[in-house]
C-alpha cells in the first residue's frame, strides 16, 4: 500500500495556493477527524474513556467527538465483550454507519473472545464486522487505543477512492 | 437445633426428610409436594420475609436428578434457612413461590433458563438470560462447555468456542502451577523456573 504525502506546502513560493491530490487531500480529512462510534460493552470502555479524559486525551488526533448516533460516526470501536445476545445489535448498529466507515476491534475480547471460551461469547467481532485495527491487550491501555488509531490512520492515509472511482468511470465510458 | 427448624417439623410431620446442621446453618430436605405450605408457613408463622435466593443442582446420572434449593432470611431476627426438595429427571416441575415471595419470580426464570425446571403455576416463564427460542439449557451437566450451535433468526445465533490448544485452556497435568499455566500450545512449553517469578 503506497503512502502519498498528504500536503506538499512551501509558503516562500505558493503562498495562499496548496498543490496536492484529491485523495490525499481527503484523506488527510478523513483521518483525522475520525468520529468514533463508542460500542462500549465491557472493561474496555472504561480504558476508551481514559483516552477520551484530559491525560490521555484522544482529541490530539482529532477523534474526540465520540457520536452515540451511528449516523453521525465514522469508525466504530468496539471496546468490550460481545455476547451472541448482543451481537446482532452491534451489527444493525454497524449497517446503520454511512460510508466511508472503519472499525476497531479493541481488547481481546472484541478481536478474539479473549478468555470467554463460552457458548455465550462471540469468538470475534470480525466474524460480522469487517475490522481494520486489531488491538490487543486485557484492557488495553489508553497508549494501545491511541496507536491502534494512528495504525487507522496511516491506512486511511493510504486510500484511493476517488482514483477508484474515477478508473471506473473510464472503464464504463470506454 | 434451630428452633423455627423445629416448629416446622412440629406442624408439618412427614414432610421433613432430612435435617442438617453444619457451622449452625440449617438445612431442610422436604417432600416437592408439601414445598408451598412450607414456605407460606416459614413467611407467615416463622418470620422468613427474605427470599434471598434460589439455586438449582443437576445430579447427572443419579436420580432423582434435578435439586432445588431456597435460601431464606429473617429480617426481624437475623436467622437463615435453607430449604431443599428434589425432582425427578422427567419431570423437572416445580412448584413457583413467586407468589408467596415476590423476588422469586425472576429467579425461578433463571432457573428455567439455565437448568430447564419449570415452575408450575409461574405468572411469566420466559427466558431471562438467552433469548426466546434458544434451544438448549446451558447450566446442565450434558451442556458442553463449549457450547452448541443454534440459530434464531434475526434475533441471535451461537457457535462452538473453540477450546483445545487456545491461551486460556489448561492442559490436564499434575505439574506445578507454572507447568499448568494456559498457553498457546504452538509455542513450546517453557522448563519450570528454579524460582517461582514472583520471587525476589
Amino acid at each position: 500500500m503506497s503512502v502519498t504525502t498528504p500536503v506538499g506546502y512551501d509558503s516562500k513560493v505558493e503562498g495562499n495556493v496548496i498543490f496536492t491530490k484529491l485523495d490525499a487531500a481527503i484523506n488527510w480529512m478523513r483521518g483525522n477527524s475520525l468520529w468514533p462510534m463508542p460500542m462500549g460493552l465491557a472493561c474496555c470502555a472504561i480504558e476508551l474513556m481514559a483516552a477520551s479524559s484530559a491525560r490521555f486525551d484522544i482529541s490530539r488526533f482529532g477523534a474526540e467527538v465520540m457520536r452515540f448516533s451511528p449516523r453521525q460516526s465514522d469508525v466504530m470501536i468496539v471496546a468490550g465483550t460481545v455476547t451472541y445476545k448482543m451481537a446482532y445489535a452491534v451489527k444493525r448498529i454497524w449497517d446503520q454507519m454511512p460510508e466511508p466507515k472503519w472499525c476497531i476491534a479493541m481488547g481481546a475480547c472484541a478481536s478474539s473472545g479473549g478468555m470467554y471460551r463460552s457458548y455465550a461469547v462471540l469468538q470475534g467481532i470480525d466474524q460480522l464486522l469487517p475490522v481494520d485495527v486489531y488491538i490487543s491487550g486485557c484492557p488495553p491501555r489508553p497508549e494501545a487505543l491511541l496507536d491502534g488509531l494512528m495504525k487507522l490512520q496511516k491506512k486511511i492515509m493510504g486510500e484511493h477512492a476517488i482514483a477508484d472511482q474515477r478508473r471506473k468511470y473510464v472503464e464504463a465510458a470506454a | 437445633m434451630d428452633a423455627a427448624a423445629a416448629k416446622l417439623e412440629e406442624r408439618f410431620p412427614g414432610s421433613v426428610l432430612e435435617k442438617k446442621e453444619f457451622r449452625g446453618e440449617t438445612s431442610l430436605s422436604l417432600k416437592p409436594e408439601s414445598v408451598r405450605d412450607v414456605a407460606l408457613y416459614c413467611r407467615d408463622a416463622l418470620g422468613f420475609d427474605y427470599f434471598l435466593d434460589l439455586a438449582t443442582i443437576d445430579h447427572f446420572d443419579t436420580e432423582p436428578r434435578w435439586e432445588v434449593v431456597y435460601e431464606l432470611y429473617s429480617m426481624a431476627e437475623g436467622r437463615h434457612l435453607r430449604l431443599k426438595y428434589s425432582l425427578p429427571e422427567n419431570d423437572a416441575e416445580a412448584p413457583t413461590v413467586s407468589d408467596i415471595w415476590p423476588t422469586a419470580d425472576w429467579h425461578e426464570r433463571e432457573a428455567f433458563d439455565m437448568m430447564g425446571i419449570r415452575f408450575k403455576n409461574h405468572p411469566d416463564l420466559r427466558r431471562i438470560l438467552m433469548w426466546d427460542g434458544y434451544p438448549h439449557f446451558p447450566l446442565r451437566k450434558d451442556f458442553p462447555l463449549e457450547g452448541l450451535p443454534s440459530d434464531v433468526p434475526d434475533v441471535a445465533f451461537t457457535g462452538i468456542a473453540p477450546l483445545q490448544g487456545g491461551p486460556f485452556v489448561t492442559a490436564p497435568t499434575d505439574g506445578t502451577t507454572q507447568v499448568r499455566e494456559p498457553r498457546a500450545h504452538h509455542t513450546p512449553p517453557l522448563p519450570p523456573k528454579e524460582k517461582f517469578i514472583a520471587e525476589p
